[in-house]
């Protein structure tokens, strides 16, 4: 279809020559289109990939989108984009979307061990509610479990808490966010009994100092990065620490690169306070008015199944989320311990590193915006991590005003507004209640208009627990939503794999394309993406905003919205929910699912005549009532009044998001300051009042090695991680050509001396073999990240180098998120390979 | 026209699309079938150093780089990207200049010079290697969209 250079010369022969002769060529010999044939239809969207939550506009020709750039109007981003967001515009057309279910069949018939054929939607619900009605009638409903996503909109995380919680009866439910930032979440609730920042992206332009943790900003975060460059390149006082495992693009623009010892963070901030203390540092009026001390139980082992050693050895790995009152002294006792000399032995930091460092939360007259990613939240320690985070930013004041800042970055687009704020967390409910709060439950089931008693209390199964029951045959009907689960899970061969294989189960996965994961299911059920539907996102800094439907989705591919309301009507209340329920409240009796979750009167309240005629939006003219405004409107009702306060539905189509919560029409840049934030009562300066006593916890915990460390056999560290050309598991990006050649697979990052050592040369072909299992790789030595001897990175969104393979199943026993960044493994060259050490 | 290429495309996908995938590579968007199979690593790609400008895919699409930047510094110190593409050394590199937005500050305001937001080049400028895609992308030009119908029809023929 391209034009040739012939006929390109011919035409502009014709307009030439048509000029000098004062002549107007017909439309079609003009070598330029005009009027309207160039008019694109633009629409503000978020972009699609991580947290940051940037603007985007789309452009859309003839039901395709055609162009992306980024929105001058949004305040995130000002007109920038990454270079992932820039491509935005290709990710919808990969040319094998998936735009019909396929079924594992034989004969006609479901089988597990058969072949992938396309059947219609109504095959594959009527197969999928076959399983499910049969494992909840012979196992009930803790057999049954989905794995959703920060990915999700809004409404379709509401929509699966709904279904799974109220109409299943099971908290089986939790989204891939629980292996990205759940130890972020879990720490904002112990400390402020609020989940999410204090702050905002404000903060970038009135910090003195950013301190990064376990953060490579440059490529994950780039468009937050260029507004930390911006702050510092503009303003030569600011100053950047970054402090990670390896140096890396955000360690090439940091005034200080600190690499430290795998693990070792938190001997590094215990000597921080440490610093602060004997410093004389500690703002004690702030401590003493405003905060609790706290001390944590210890020794709590590493969230592995119970049978292991390490946590047969663990005095508390039953009771880790418990602490315990404490004061000041028996905290300024405990962190003397973490000398300066004790810091530098143990994280390999050099002293004046670590002072510098210290000397910036320390001194009163700096302002510290402290950010911190999957360093810290993937970590067997991460809930302490981000303890003692808040506990340097408490013992100085220096928080919840601008540009003082402790500020957990997120990523994924709606690990906030979904994952989090929904709560589609096995253990949490809308605007951070709680599933075993008897007062929660009782609450949402007066908002969902659903009898006493019909939600479950038992907390469900998380993320790597939903793998290890499937594995055991306890989860058997099961529901992926919007993730890739068995690239990004931890010990994917020993753990993952066999539960999605195991006879005992049905597995579904849903998903725009054919991933690994929807490779290894039994139903795979095609899904529309981004602007091909209606859509809402909450970014990490508190930031709700909103997205028409712009295309349509190819094929039969729907929404998980669609999906989710479609598959609640093949059930009855009578089928899934208990006699007693019933019998004590008959009018539900006989009812689908559909009818009790969403034709509810308040789900259904608004008519498709408020849908604006611009933007198609095919669930609601389906379903026949605005699905997005009702389902939006009765979650918001959670909130509203109780500090999670979101604006009408409407507004947010206006606008370019707004920062929760919205109060009188006025979003919140900074929480818990008085002035900032209206929920603070009047001369009371300042209230952390998510806890009852309106005061935050310094919680204070020690050092604790990582669950595994390199010995002699398993003799390097293994980092794994992202690049900035691809998103996660790359479904989307991979299937972008120029992303793809920018960033063309996996490699292995070592140290130049790592690699001599093993006679390995760059390029070469090597084997990373752990004690779970290994992955063929290519040895990069040079590169953006410059890896410390003993440390290795490799990326993990190359499907055909599951790095996963290699990983180590081992969690925060709190938080229960993975730690995907520490363990050991050895590398040999692929032709030489010994074949032992691995099962 | 134009709907229909695209209508073939998407037919074409009912099982996989086992004619789209384009790379030997393949299991690296699906992975290993089965998924305990171990798969070589393929060679690490070539660079492309032709210094060819590439089409973009629409106008604010930042260009990729058609050349190596191995080595380049981009840290407190330099950014060896603008010794060739700063509006002073482009006569003498024959390199495009930077867009003009690029000495816009976040508030818009024109500076003097490169704006710092835009200091990190390759945010959003990206180098390529020779690699084959993995599979086809059926994204439309909008060139194709917007072209007159005649000119449309008669580039098909």
């Amino acid at each position: 279809m391209d034009l040739t250079r012939r006929t390109l010369l011919k035409t502009q022969a014709a307009a030439a020559a048509a000029t000098a002769a004062g002549v107007s060529l017909p439309a079609e010999a003009q070598n330029i289109p005009t009027g309207e044939d160039i008019k694109l239809q633009w629409s503000k969207a978020p972009c699609r990939f991580c947290g940051t939550g940037c603007g985007v506009m789309v452009g859309v020709k003839d039901g395709r989108v055609v162009a992306t750039h980024g929105d001058m109007q949004a305040e995130v981003n000002r007109g920038l984009n990454c270079v992932k967001g820039y491509f935005l515009s290709k990710i919808m057309y990969g040319a094998d979307r998936l735009t019909q279910p396929l079924m594992r069949m034989k004969n006609g018939q479901f089988a597990k061990d058969g072949e992938f054929q396309p059947v219609s939607w109504d095959q594959a619900f009527d197969e999928m509610a076959r399983q499910f009605k049969r494992v909840l009638k012979e196992k009930g409903p803790e057999a049954v479990g989905m794995f959703g996503s920060g990915q999700w909109t809004i409404w379709e995380g509401y929509a699966a808490s709904k279904l799974m919680r109220a109409g299943f009866r099971t908290n089986n439910l939790d989204p891939n966010a629980r292996h990205c930032m759940a130890s972020a979440a879990v720490t904002f609730i112990r400390t402020f009994g609020m989940d999410e920042p204090m702050g905002c992206y404000d903060d970038f332009e009135h910090a003195d100092a950013f301190v990064l943790w376990g953060s490579n900003m440059a490529e994950m975060h780039p468009i937050l990065w260029t507004r930390i460059t911006d702050r510092r390149l503009s303003n030569p006082h600011v100053r950047i620490a970054t402090l990670s495992t390896y140096e890396h693009r955000t360690t090439d623009l940091s005034d200080a690169a600190i690499v430290f010892k795998p693990g070792t963070d938190l001997a590094i901030m215990n000597y921080i306070a440490n610093h602060i203390i004997q410093t004389g540092a500690v703002n004690r009026e702030f401590l003493d008015k405003h905060v609790n001390i706290r001390m944590a139980n210890t020794d709590i082992g590493y969230g592995l199944r119970p049978e292991h050693v390490l946590e047969q050895r663990a005095q508390h790995a039953n009771d880790a989320q418990v602490s315990h009152p404490s004061n000041f002294e028996a905290y300024a006792k405990l962190m003397s311990e973490y000398t300066l000399e004790r810091a530098s032995e143990l994280s390999g930091v050099p002293k004046e590193k670590l002072e510098a460092l210290a000397k910036l939360y320390a001194d009163p007259k700096v302002k510290v915006m402290s950010l911190w990613t999957m360093g810290f939240n993937q970590h067997v320690r991460g809930v302490w991590a981000n303890h003692m985070i808040y506990n340097l930013h408490l013992m100085t004041g220096k928080i919840s005003e601008p540009g003082n800042s402790p500020f957990s970055l997120t990523g994924q687009p709606s690990a906030c507004g979904t994952a989090r704020e929904v709560g589609t967390f096995a253990h949490r409910l809308p605007a951070d209640m709680q599933v075993a709060n008897p007062e929660h439950r009782k609450h949402a089931e007066e908002i969902w208009k659903l009898p006493h008693g019909l939600l479950p209390a038992k907390v469900g199964y998380h993320a790597v627990q939903q793998d290890r029951m499937l594995k055991d045959g306890k989860l058997n009907a099961y529901w992926i939503m919007c993730n890739n689960n068995l690239q990004t899970a931890p010990n994917t061969n020993n753990e993952t794999y066999p539960g999605y294989r195991n006879p005992a189960n049905f597995v579904v996965v849903s998903d725009p394309y054919p991933t690994v994961t929807a490779m290894a299911a039994d139903l795979i059920l095609p899904t529309a993406m981004w602007v091909e539907k209606e859509g809402a996102y909450g970014n990490a800094e508190r930031r709700t905003h909103f997205w028409h439907q712009l295309v349509n989705a190819p094929g039969e591919a729907r929404s998980d919205l669609w999906q989710l309301m479609e598959f609640s009507k093949r059930f009855t209340t009578d089928e899934a929910w208990p006699k007693e329920i019933l019998d004590a409240r008959p009018e539900y009796k006989g009812k689908t699912l559909f009818d009790v979750l969403f034709a509810n009167g308040e789900v259904n309240k608004f008519p498709v005549s408020e849908l604006d005629p611009a933007y198609e939006n095919r669930e609601s003219k389906e379903f026949g009532f605005y699905v997005q405004k009702g389902l939006f409107e009765e979650y918001a009702a959670f909130g509203r009044g109780h500090g999670h306060d979101l604006a009408p539905f409407d507004t947010y189509h206006q606008v370019r998001g707004l920062r929760w919560p919205v109060v009188e029409g006025k979003e919140t840049l900074w929480r818990y300051r008085e002035g900032l934030d209206p929920y603070v009562e009047k001369g009371a300066g300042l209230q952390f009042y998510g806890n009852p006593d309106k005061k935050a916890n310094l919680v204070a915990a020690p050092y604790e090695p990582p669950a595994e460390t390199p010995d002699a056999e398993y003799d390097l560290w293994l980092v794994t991680g992202r690049v900035l050309e691809h998103w996660h598991s790359g479904s989307m990006t991979l299937r972008v050509p120029e992303l793809y050649k920018a960033f063309s697979g996996a490699v292995l990052f070592m140290h130049p001396d790592d690699a001599a050592k093993r006679n390995l040369r760059r390029g070469q072909e090597v084997r990373i073999i752990s004690r779970r299992g290994e992955i063929r790789s290519r040895v990069e030595t040079r590169g953006r990240n410059k890896m410390p001897p003993g440390v290795v990175f490799v990326p993990f969104f190359d499907a055909s180098q599951l790095i996963n393979k290699v990983t180590l199943d081992a969690t925060d026993p709190i938080s229960k998120q993975t730690d995907f960044k520490k363990c050991a493994v050895k590398v040999v060259l692929a032709a030489t390979a010994d074949a032992g050490g691995v099962q | 026209m134009r709907r229909s290429v695209f209508a073939v495309l998407v037919a074409a996908v009912p099982l996989f699309a086992a004619g789209a995938i384009l790379a030997q590579d393949a299991p690296r968007l699906r992975g290993p079938e089965p998924f305990t199979r171990e798969t070589p690593a393929p060679p690490m790609q070539r660079q492309i150093t032709d210094d060819v400008r590439v089409t973009r895919n629409y106008p604010d699409q930042p260009p990729v780089i058609p050349h190596s930047i191995e080595g380049y510094a981009v840290d407190l110190n330099a950014n060896k990207c603008m010794s060739c593409h700063a509006r002073k050394f482009t006569e003498q590199s024959q390199a495009p200049m930077i867009s003009v937005t690029h000495y816009q500050d976040r508030a818009g305001n024109t500076l003097g010079g490169l704006a710092p937001r835009r200091y990190v080049c390759v945010a959003c400028h990206v180098p390529q290697t020779t690699a084959r895609p993995l599979v086809e992308n059926v994204f439309t030009d909008m060139d194709a969209l917007t072209e007159p119908e005649g000119q449309a029809q008669r580039r098909q023929r």
